[in-house]
């Protein structure tokens, strides 16, 4: 056997092979427009959502919750309807997740009101006794780093203006902070004083968790 | 050095990083494995499992598993080609960034930089030191190759090449990305396209790091240690274009009823199933390779770590097909079924094969007899029973929660709410960790036996 005697041929030959498959279901899908199809009523994230999304990432909730439902009838039933390839047009990376020790998150946002996020990320066992979720009071304890979200929305080519990006950020800002806040009571219970009139993580976080699914949820509610 | 000036300092090297990053990456494990039914191990933002687990998957994954390829392949490619590797302090480099990567890596994973792409989570400036030590990795294995001594290459050595150009293609299309801060970025890609990147390295990887290397091994370790030629050459070369061709299109089977374009998904569960022939085809040539010598499997300590080491991978090689079908799926996916076949892949088939390959390496590269055959056997014992129970309890535990999340009431509604599906399986994940125990003593006995080994007088004469 000739090729078996010439190591650089064997090389190109091999990285042929295992590029066929690649181009088929990999390469060719990225420049089908059909694959991550785009929709007007899907919105992308607010600075202060993309920043929640992005602490949601560093503590790897990935690894514990999904976000696609699959259009299977208990799945729909438990969830919600199913998920949509438009609703991640502005998932970067994408979220969906590969195991659910916790349930799939896809259609949460509306669910409970921010109250109950802010009382069960500080003590999930508090609320269920026997979950094994790790508690997030901590997140409340630090302040919510803006430097990079214009930097941020604007790689992922969101469309904000910076002055867009500050203006999302001071009415989320004046949201949680107003007095007549729905949820102030849980808020200051989880936030030390010194923050609480300023942005956590744990507000950007209960930001995000709202945003997911809204958009569907918006349209069907129209339907 | 031995006589023929083969470089065995690297290799030495690296067979100790990865039993170092074992021990580590198990340590970890464990302690995941206890906060999955007690959450107050979660202390501090550090230890909670979120981020604890991608130390885990890259401790063992990039950790133990890359460096026990890389000891390996260095001992292999120099044996088979008659040729010491001819860049030796590259190689060294190789071992010392290889380390500080990997410590860095874990380091980093610890702090929450995480870009969450699973087996990719590492951050762009780590992701250009693995590709940095790669390329070190390539030039040396292909230096060797274009030096080498011996006309014919044999079996081992194109699972060699195969996995050093597919593991870099893939690792550089998953992670390019687009840096906000030296600690931050994202992906190139969106949605469902991104989805689809990551499983086709995800599932490639596996195969790439998990299934090309070890099977070098194996076709060079099992003849080696037993004394036996492999079956058939031809069957060899079939089952080697096929599963390098048949692998890149499955990587959708794990992205089975999302929102990833049909077709894609249904061409993953063709070639899934087509890729058990040349799976089987391994494993049929390591079962015929002992045929009339079977009872090597009781004289030999070494071959019952590669023959029950095949027959897992012969295991998972169905198992995981099966699961990718779409009914199966349907059931079995997002739930410790998956977490079950991914460690008889790992706990069963690659450290099985690595360990016997070390047992069999170290002694001879350090003028020394194994330490102790009998703590070999030991290790081999607890290692089986320990992956064994594990695997057993998170299938059954995988059924039963999947079964939990159909069930439905008459009148249509659900049986169960979510957390009695996560509570009910606290029992199994007792039982899991307990497993996990036992497995871990294993490798206590293995590292301690070749510590032992290499602490040993060389021997005057080579055996």
């Amino acid at each position: 056997m000739g090729i078996t005697s010439k190591p650089v041929v064997f090389a190109v030959l091999s990285a042929v092979v295992i590029l066929i498959g690649t181009t088929v279901t990999v390469f060719v899908p990225l420049f089908m427009p059909s694959t991550q199809p785009v929709s007007a009523y899907i919105q992308p994230y607010t600075a202060v959502e993309l920043e929640g999304r992005d602490i949601y990432m560093r503590e790897g909730c990935n690894n514990c919750h999904t976000q696609t439902v699959r259009p299977l009838r208990t799945e729909v039933l438990r969830y919600g309807e199913y998920s949509k390839a438009e609703e991640f047009a502005y998932d970067r990376p994408f979220l969906w997740g590969s195991r659910r020790t916790g349930p799939d998150l896809n259609r949460i946002g509306g669910k409970y009101p921010d109250s109950w996020h802010y009382k069960h990320m500080q003590s999930p066992q508090g609320m269920f006794e026997k979950s094994n979720m790790p508690p997030y009071g901590w997140l409340a304890k630090n302040r919510l780093d803006t430097t990079h979200s214009y930097k941020k929305t604007s790689i992922l080519d969101y469309g904000y203006s910076e002055n867009d990006v500050r203006q999302q950020i001071t009415q989320y800002h004046a949201t949680v902070t107003d007095g007549a806040y729905p949820s102030k009571e849980s808020r200051d219970q989880v936030t030390p004083p010194e923050l609480r009139q300023e942005l956590t993580e744990m507000d950007a976080m209960i930001a995000y968790l709202q945003k997911l699914g809204r958009d569907v949820k918006n349209l069907e509610a129209k339907k | 050095m031995s006589e023929a000036g083969y470089n065995y300092r690297i290799v030495r090297g690296f067979a100790f990083s990865a039993l170092f990053w074992l021990v580590i990456g198990l340590v970890v494990g464990l302690w995941i494995a206890v906060e999955m039914f007690n959450p107050a191990l979660n202390f501090t933002p550090w230890l909670s499992f979120g981020r604890l687990r991608v130390v885990h998957t890259n401790g063992l994954g990039l950790g133990f598993g890359l460096a026990g390829i890389f000891a390996t392949a260095y001992y292999i490619l120099q044996r088979l080609t008659r040729t010491p590797i001819p860049f030796p302090r590259l190689a060294q480099a190789h071992l010392y960034l290889f380390n500080t990567a990997i410590a860095l890596a874990a380091l980093s994973l610890f702090a929450g930089m995480n870009t969450t792409k699973e087996y990719a989570e590492l951050e762009w400036p780590l992701d250009i030191g693995v590709v940095i030590f790669w390329v070190m990795f390539a030039i040396n294995v292909f230096g060797t190759l274009i030096k080498r001594q011996e006309k014919q290459m044999y079996i081992s050595l194109w699972y060699i090449i195969a996995m050093t150009v597919t593991i870099a293609v893939l690792y550089i299309v998953n992670n390019l990305e687009i840096p906000v801060t030296l600690f931050k970025s994202y992906s190139i890609y969106a949605g469902a396209n991104d989805a689809n990147v990551e499983w086709w390295y995800g599932h490639n990887i596996v195969g790439f790091i998990f299934t090309v290397p070890v099977l070098a091994m194996f076709y060079y370790f099992l003849p080696k240690a037993t004394g036996l030629p492999i079956f058939s050459h031809r069957l060899s070369i079939v089952s080697f274009w096929a599963l390098i061709f048949a692998y890149l299109w499955t990587g959708a089977h794990h992205l089975m009823l999302t929102p990833l374009p049909e077709w894609i998904q249904t061409v993953a569960i063709a070639f899934s199933i087509f890729l058990i022939a040349p799976s089987w085809g391994s494993v049929v040539n390591g079962y015929y390779t002992l045929q009339g010598n079977w009872d090597q499997m009781r004289s030999n300590y070494l071959v019952k770590f590669f023959i029950v080491g095949i027959t897992f991978y012969g295991l998972q090689t169905l198992q995981g097909p099966l699961q990718g079908l779409r009914t199966l799926n349907a059931f079995f996916h997002y739930t410790d079924w998956v977490v079950g076949h991914v460690h008889m892949g790992t706990m069963g088939w690659v450290t099985m094969v690595i360990s016997a390959s070390f047992y069999y390496m170290i002694p001879r590269i350090s003028n020394t007899e194994l330490y102790s055959i009998k703590l070999a056997n030991t290790h081999f014992w607890l290692i089986l029973v320990g992956q064994l129970i594990w695997t057993i309890t998170m299938w059954i535990g995988g059924i039963q929660q999947g079964a939990m999340w159909k069930a439905t009431n008459p009148d249509g509604s659900l049986m169960y709410n979510f957390l009695d599906s996560v509570t009910s399986l606290y029992p199994y994940y007792r039982i899991r960790f307990a497993a996990g125990v036992v497995y871990f003593i294993g490798i206590l006995v293995f590292a301690w036996n070749l510590i032992m080994t290499v602490r040993q007088q060389p021997q005057q004469s080579e055996a």
